[in-house]
């Protein structure tokens, strides 16, 4: 359930420097309680970088952030029992089982517990929702790379978090999988749960996405839904059409007008008319291209018409 | 609110240490690894068994013994808290106990009563064996086992922190070779196998600043008879210096610990985890 009203996430000049090296220029979003956000970016864009700064595990060069209200620089044991993080894991715990594992990390939240929020989540409920009941018993060590990150996100939200990171969750997930996982998520966001995600995946954030975010060279150059971005920011579509048997492709950002033209000008004759709206692999496509061999000013206008 | 949080941290790391005790245990390699090195180690004292210390009466496989048990817990102690805490930071361990609310304070305690387990129940599993083999081993009867006890118990915390110190400066798990060179060389200086008094002065020296010696010297006035302070520096048995020198290096390892441990916990993050990932990697590719 979205409720944009009461702010999760609330990042505003977020500046980050390693020596000489701006990683990112001032980043600004938010993010509403139950919100399902997707971060969307090159690989270098700084997509890590400001996750690690939410999550607490990084300090930021400059910017106000604030993540459930508290400044995750200072975040004690408190905030961050309200948070959940899926990491890009490796092999730790190797010699663990599932449940064992899942169990003992439940442990340090049942002081959390609350009325409202039973914590932790009971593990064999949790192992199901994760679709790991087979393998409850299992060595950790001996799953598969697909099994492994679904354990991860079960670790993640073992505590129930208000807030849930995902860092490139479905990373080696097979389409069934996937499925699960995306209904997994909805079920999350239904329970008010804010999730920030990472992905390379663009068919994923826009099933999954309330909001994307698109970060280049160390700027937001994006914001909004799936549909938002595709009409407003590139907001170029496809026109195919036929004259006497000839082909004809047209990219315009005014389709409609376009297509009226089209038809004032040689009527009953257009024929097998398509016209197709640009995906989100397209806008995203756009708008990165564009960022990267325009300037600074032009990248603030279409900042600005984002908005 | 606050203790009852730390409260539960707490039985969680005891949890988390008795699961990782048993796994040590369970696990076949692990397991294989212990049971190997004990049957050597006793096969080894086992034909040394009727030879006699030089210019006395003692069995020179009864003082190994002791020797042996001290060396093994300053051993233990560096290469098991230096090993375990690179190779829980390489794969990401330590960063899952980070991102858990008092997840560190759990781990610590894990570590703690797994790592102290193991060296209580290794020193037995030596210790009770030899006494079958070696009557002549801890002649005072419960006094000698009260003086093996805190001998253990202090020699464990001069080394266990100063293992966990020199671990957090390491970030790669192969370069805890390089911590395992010097004490096998300490080892080799320190009286363990053969009587320290047989070596030159200087040498004698450079032993007794490190902890070996003085826990090879704590657990042999323990374990054996009086006639065997002969061999020893200055024909004694020199308790209160043992207590002493131990003390100081636990001391030194629990006030350097905690500054190192924080420093290191607080660059752990996703991407420095990725990027030791990447390295490995590199090294298997």
């Amino acid at each position: 359930m979205r409720d944009p009203g009461e702010v999760a996430v609330a990042v505003s000049g977020l500046r980050m420097r390693y020596g000489a090296n701006d990683v990112l220029h001032g980043v600004d979003f938010q993010a509403g309680r139950g919100e399902v956000v997707c971060l969307l970016g090159p690989n270098g864009a700084g997509k890590t970088t400001t996750i690690e700064i939410l999550e607490g595990f990084r300090m930021r060069s400059a910017g106000e952030v604030r993540v459930l209200g508290t400044d995750p620089a200072h975040g004690g044991e408190d905030w961050r029992a309200r948070l959940g993080v899926v990491l890009q894991s490796w092999r730790d715990h190797g010699k663990w089982r599932v449940r064992e594992l899942l169990a003992h990390l439940g442990r340090y939240y049942e002081p959390y517990s609350t009325e409202a929020v039973a914590r932790p989540w009971d593990p064999d409920e949790l192992i199901e929702a994760v679709g790991l009941t087979e393998h409850a018993g299992r060595k950790i060590k001996t799953l598969s790379g697909g099994q492994r990150r679904r354990l991860d996100v079960a670790i993640g939200i073992v505590g129930r978090p208000e807030l849930l990171f995902l860092d490139e969750p479905t990373a080696g997930f097979d389409p069934e999988a996937r499925r699960e996982f995306h209904d997994l998520v909805h079920r999350l966001a239904d329970d008010r749960t804010t999730v920030l995600l990472t992905t390379h995946d663009l068919d994923e954030a826009e099933k999954l996405a309330d909001r994307i975010l698109i970060l280049n060279g160390g700027r937001i150059i994006a914001d909004g839904s799936a549909d938002e971005l595709s009409r407003r920011i590139a907001g170029e579509a496809e026109v195919r059409w036929t004259v006497g048997g000839s082909r004809f492709v047209h990219s315009t950002t005014e389709a409609t007008k376009f297509v009226h033209e089209l038809f004032k000008q040689y009527g009953e004759a257009v024929g097998d008319l398509e016209v197709r709206r640009a995906s989100l692999e397209d806008t995203y496509m756009t708008l990165v291209r564009r960022a990267e061999t325009d300037g600074e000013t032009e990248l603030g206008l279409i900042e600005a018409g984002a908005r | 609110m606050t203790t009852n949080v730390k409260a539960s941290a707490l039985r969680a790391g005891v949890n988390r240490g008795l699961i990782e005790f048993r796994q040590s245990w369970t696990n076949v390699d692990d397991a294989l690894g212990q049971v190997i090195f004990m049957l050597l180690f006793l096969g080894t004292v086992f034909f040394m068994r009727n030879a006699q210390l030089p210019g006395t009466s003692v069995s020179l496989g009864a003082t190994t013994v002791p020797g042996i048990l001290g060396a093994g817990i300053v051993f233990n102690g560096l290469q098991g808290a230096a090993g375990y805490l690179t190779i829980d930071r390489e794969d990401g361990t330590l960063l899952r106990a980070k991102a858990t609310p008092n997840g560190m304070l759990g781990y610590l305690v894990g570590k703690i009563v797994s790592l102290s387990l193991g060296q209580v129940i290794s020193v037995l599993v030596v210790l009770i064996p030899c006494q079958f083999l070696f009557p002549a081993l801890a002649p005072d009867g419960v006094w000698s086992y009260l003086h093996f006890a805190w001998v253990l118990a202090i020699g464990m915390v001069a080394s266990m922190p100063i293992g966990a110190a020199i671990g957090s400066l390491i970030s790669n798990p192969r370069s805890v070779g390089l911590v395992v060179l010097p004490i096998m060389g300490l080892g080799a200086i320190s009286g363990i196998f053969y009587p320290i008094t047989a070596l030159p002065v200087w040498v004698q020296d450079i032993a007794q600043v490190f902890p070996m010696y003085w826990l090879g010297l704590g657990m042999r006035a323990a374990l054996l008879p009086d006639s065997a302070v002969a061999i020893e520096i200055a024909q004694s048995w020199r308790t209160l210096p043992t207590l002493g020198v131990l003390v100081a290096w636990s001391v030194l390892g629990l006030a350097l610990a905690p500054v190192l441990l924080r420093r290191m916990a607080r660059r752990e993050s996703g991407s420095s985890v990725a990027a030791r990932r990447e390295r490995a990697m590199q090294r298997v590719g």
